[in-house]
C-alpha cells in the first residue's frame, strides 16, 4: 500500500541525501519525492510517497524521526488532506484533432501554455488520479514529453 | 625553514603558504584550537589521532593544550581504540585523522562503534572549503561516505560555528542511544580566527530521547511478570551502556529469573551468578537457547534480537512467549519482533521502577527444568592433552582476577572467551559484537588500557586477527602499555574453517595461514616480551609469568587447527531443529 508521508526537516545541504540515503539503505521503496521550503526558511518538506505494509511505515517513521535533522514526521493516507500533482504534457496535434485535444483539456480544466505548428504544451494539476486518466485520454494523439512532479498534500482543516 | 613532505601539500593549494602557517600558529584562537578547547571543556583527556597535512593546525593547538594524544600506527587503530576506550571508561572517546586517506582508513571504526552504539566523535581534516568537490589532493567526501554509519555528521564550513559543533556533537554521541559523530573541518576552517569561543547552550529542536519508561508500561509489565510461570531475562549491550547491571542483579534476585545475555550483554550479570544460562544465540549455551525457546515471558532489555541470536528466524524465536522489550531507541522496538509491552526508556531507570512493583515468584517447576538442561547441556570440550583454548581461558580467568578486562579479537578464540572466560562486570568484556571486525582487539586493548591504566588487560587474539594490527605492538612499547596478548595459533581462519567444515562439505578454501611468523621473535623485535605455550601443564606457569612481568608480553599459544566451536546453532535453524536433529 502507498503511504503519504510528511517529513518536516532542516532546511541544509546534505538533508535530502541523509533522507534519501536512509530509504535506500533500509530497502524502502520511494514511489515519490517532492521537497520544498516552507513558510520558516529553516525548514524544508518532504513529501515522501513510500511503499509498505504499516509495519515497514512504522519503522519508516521511526527512523526518520532517529535523524537529526527530522522535526516531524506526520502521516497523511488515512488523514483528510488536499493533494495536488502538476504535470506538463506535450501532445502531438494536426489540423483534425487540434480542436478535439483543446475540448479535453477543458473538461479536464487545464491550460495550454505552449503552441507549436504540431504540438500543443498542456499544464495540469490534480490529484493523482485524474492526471492519470488525463495522460491516458492523450496518449492516442500521441505523447511527444511529459514531466510530472511528486505530490503535495496539505491536511484540511478543522471547520 | 627546513623542508619537509608538507611542502608538497601547500605547493598543491596555491592559497595556503608558510606565511599562513606561521601566521596561524600564532593565532590566538583559530578554528583548531578553539576546537581544543571546547573538547577539553567537555572533559575530554586523551584523543586517539593520526596527524596529516589538513589537521596540521590542530596538530599545532595540541602542543598548547591540556589534551593528551596517542599517536597509534593506523587511522583504524585510533578509532578502535577511541571506541574501546568509550566501552570501558563510559565517557565519550575521541579520535581524528586526516582528509582523504586518513579518514577513509576510519571507516571500519565507525562501523564498529555504530553496530555497537559506542558514543565516539570523531575529527576529519577536510581541503580547504574553496577546494571542496574538485577531487583535489587527499579529499574524500568522508561525510557522504559515513552517512549510514554515523549517528549524526557534521561538515563545517565557518569557523564560528566549531564551539556549537563540537558541543551538539558530544551531547548527540553520548545520549539517548550513543553512537559515533563525525565532524568534517576544512583546513581553512581551522585556519579562520574565532570571535566567540564560547559555545551556546544547546537548542536541538529535533534531537530527543526518552529516560523514564511510561509507568503503564512499567505496570504491564509487572502484570505479566507476577503471572508468569517461565520468565527468562534476555539481556544486552544496553544494559551496561545504562549502568543497569546492578539493578538487573537486584531484579533477578528478587524475583527469581534466569537471564541470559548476548555478547554484547556480557557482563551485565557476573558469569557465575546462580540465575545466569549463559550466552544466547548462534554459540550460546543449549540452556540458554532452550531456556528463551521454551519460556512464557522473554523480558528483553538493551538488545535488538540480532540475527545472531534469533538464527534469523523472527518467527520462530520466542514463540510461546509474552515479549516485553525495554529499549531506549523507539526504532528497535517492533524492527525484528513484534513486542506484546513495549517500554521505550533508560534500561537502567525503567528497571528500578520495575523492581519496586516486583514480587518474588514461585518457579520452581521452572528451575527444575533449567537445572536439569544445564546438567544435560553443559559447555564442554575434550580433555585429551592437547592445548586447548577453553583451558587457557579458565586459567586467564582465575590468575588474572576480577578486575581484569579482556579484549577480545574476532574468530573462535572470540567465541571461546565469550563462553569460558568469567567475566566479572561490565565494561570488562570488550568485544566487536554487531560488525566482527577482525583487527579490532589490539587497538581495543590499548583503548582500555589507557582507560584503566592500573587494570590488567587481556588481548584475546587469534593469528589471523592479530596480524590485521600487529603494528601496534610499536604503540604498546611507545606508551608502556602493559598489555598481555594471548594469542590463540593455530596456523588457520579457525572460524572460516569451522564454517567450510560444517556448510561447504570440508571443502576448505584460502584458510591456512601458511608463512605466519614466529610471533615471539616478532614481539621481541619491537622490543614486547615474547612467551610460549605449548602443553597445557605450561599454562599456569606462562600466564603467572606473563601477567608478573611488567609492561607488553605477548604468550604465543599453539593450540590445534582442529579445534571447533561448540555449540553452534546454525542460521535458519532452532535449537530444537538441532536437538532433535542429533538424537
Amino acid at each position: 500500500m502507498l503511504h503519504t508521508l510528511a517529513v518536516l526537516v532542516e532546511n541544509n545541504p546534505g538533508v535530502l541525501a541523509r533522507i534519501s540515503g536512509l530509504f535506500a539503505r533500509r530497502a524502502y521503496n520511494i514511489y515519490s519525492l517532492t521537497v520544498c521550503q516552507t513558510e520558516n526558511p529553516s525548514l524544508s518538506l518532504m513529501t515522501i510517497v513510500v511503499e509498505g505494509d504499516s509495519q515497514v511505515i512504522e519503522q519508516v517513521t521511526k527512523q526518520l524521526h532517529k535523524q537529526v535533522v527530522v522535526h516531524k514526521v506526520s502521516n497523511l493516507t488515512n488523514e483528510a488532506v488536499v493533494d495536488r500533482e502538476l504535470a506538463l504534457i506535450r501532445v502531438k496535434v494536426r489540423a483534425e484533432t487540434r480542436l478535439e485535444v483543446l475540448q479535453t483539456v477543458d473538461v479536464f480544466r487545464g491550460r495550454v501554455v505552449d503552441m507549436g505548428r504540431s504540438n500543443l504544451t498542456i499544464e495540469l494539476t490534480g490529484d493523482e488520479d485524474k492526471i492519470n486518466a488525463f495522460i491516458r485520454t492523450m496518449r492516442p494523439y500521441g505523447i511527444q514529453e511529459l514531466v510530472r512532479t511528486g505530490k503535495i498534500a496539505i491536511a484540511r482543516s478543522d471547520n | 625553514m627546513s623542508k619537509c613532505k608538507e611542502d608538497i601539500y601547500f605547493a598543491r593549494d596555491p592559497e595556503i603558504t608558510w606565511e599562513d602557517v606561521e601566521v596561524l600558529s600564532k593565532h590566538t584562537l583559530n578554528g583548531a584550537k578553539v576546537l581544543l578547547d571546547v573538547m577539553a571543556e567537555e572533559g575530554v583527556e586523551i584523543v586517539f589521532g593520526y596527524p596529516g597535512g589538513a589537521l596540521l593546525a590542530v596538530y599545532d593547538a595540541l602542543l598548547d593544550s591540556p589534551i593528551k594524544h596517542v599517536l597509534p600506527r593506523h587511522e583504524q587503530t585510533a578509532v578502535h581504540a577511541a571506541d574501546a576506550y568509550a566501552r570501558v571508561s563510559g565517557k565519550v572517546g575521541v579520535c581524528m585523522a586526516t582528509s582523504g586517506p586518513g579518514a577513509a582508513n576510519m571507516v571500519t571504526g565507525i562501523a564498529n562503534a555504530y553496530m555497537d552504539s559506542v558514543p565516539l566523535v570523531i575529527i576529519t581534516g577536510q581541503v580547504p572549503t574553496h577546494l571542496l568537490g574538485t577531487d583535489s589532493f587527499q579529499e574524500v567526501d568522508i561525510t557522504g561516505m559515513t552517512l549510514p554509519i554515523t549517528k549524526h555528521s557534521y561538515l563545517v564550513k565557518n569557523a564560528k560555528d566549531i564551539p556549537r559543533i563540537v558541543k551538539e556533537a558530544f551531547y548527540i554521541a553520548g545520549t539517548g542511544r550513543p553512537g559515533p559523530v563525525l565532524i568534517d573541518l576544512p583546513k581553512n576552517v581551522m585556519a579562520e580566527e574565532v570571535h566567540d569561543p564560547r559555545p551556546p547552550k544547546i537548542a536541538l529542536k529535533s534531537y530527543k530521547y526518552f529516560s523514564k519508561g511510561n509507568a503503564g508500561q512499567i505496570e504491564e509489565a509487572a502484570k505479566a511478570l507476577a503471572q508468569s510461570k517461565k520468565p527468562v531475562v534476555y539481556a544486552g549491550g544496553g544494559v551496561i551502556t545504562s549502568g543497569a547491571e546492578q539493578v538487573l542483579q537486584e531484579l533477578i534476585e528478587k524475583a527469581n529469573i534466569p537471564v541470559v545475555t548476548t555478547l554484547m550483554g556480557i557482563g551485565s550479570v557476573p558469569a557465575k551468578h546462580p540465575n545466569y544460562l549463559g550466552m544466547v544465540g548462534m554459540h550460546g549455551t543449549i540452556t540458554a537457547n532452550l531456556a528463551v525457546n521454551d519460556c512464557d515471558l522473554l523480558i528483553a532489555v538493551g538488545v535488538r534480537f540480532d540475527d545472531r541470536v534469533t538464527s534469523g528466524l523472527k518467527h520462530k524465536f520466542a514463540t510461546k512467549a509474552k515479549i516485553i522489550h525495554i529499549d531506549i531507541d523507539p526504532a528497535e522496538i517492533g524492527k525484528v519482533v513484534k513486542a506484546h509491552i513495549p517500554i521505550v526508556g533508560d534500561a537502567r531507570l525503567v528497571l528500578e521502577d520495575l523492581l519496586q512493583k516486583v514480587t518474588p515468584l514461585e518457579i520452581s517447576p521452572w528451575w527444575e527444568q533449567l537445572r536439569a538442561w544445564a546438567k544435560q547441556y553443559p559447555l564442554s570440550y575434550e580433555q585429551d592433552g592437547r592445548l586447548n583454548p577453553q583451558t587457557i581461558l579458565k586459567a586467564m580467568g582465575e590468575i588474572g582476577g576480577e578486575n581484569a578486562i579482556v579484549c577480545t579479537d574476532v574468530g573462535q578464540h572470540q567465541m571461546w572467551a565469550a563462553q569460558f572466560y568469567p567475566v566479572t562486570g561490565g565494561r570488562k568484556f570488550i568485544t566487536s559484537a554487531g560488525l566482527g571486525t577482525m583487527g579490532f582487539g589490539f587497538p581495543a586493548a590499548i583503548g582500555a588500557q589507557f582507560a584503566k591504566p592500573d587494570s590488567l588487560v587481556f588481548l584475546v587474539t587469534g593469528d589471523g586477527s592479530f596480524q590485521m594490527s600487529i603494528q601496534e605492538l610499536a604503540t604498546t612499547v611507545q606508551y608502556e602499555l602493559p598489555i598481555k596478548i594471548i594469542l590463540m595459533n593455530n596456523g588457520v581462519l579457525g572460524m572460516v574453517k569451522q564454517l567450510q567444515k560444517m556448510f561447504c562439505n570440508e571443502r576448505f578454501s584460502q584458510i591456512q595461514l601458511h608463512a605466519n611468523p614466529d610471533f615471539v621473535k616478532v614481539a621481541e623485535a619491537y622490543g614486547v616480551k615474547g612467551l610460549r605455550i605449548e602443553s597445557p601443564e605450561q599454562v599456569d606457569v606462562v600466564l603467572k609469568e606473563a601477567i608478573e612481568t611488567p609492561g607488553p608480553v605477548l604468550v604465543d599459544c599453539h593450540i590445534s587447527p582442529d579445534e571447533i566451536v561448540l555449540p553452534t546453532l546454525p542460521p535458519g535453524k532452532t535449537i530444537t531443529d538441532i536437538l532433535e536433529g542429533r538424537e
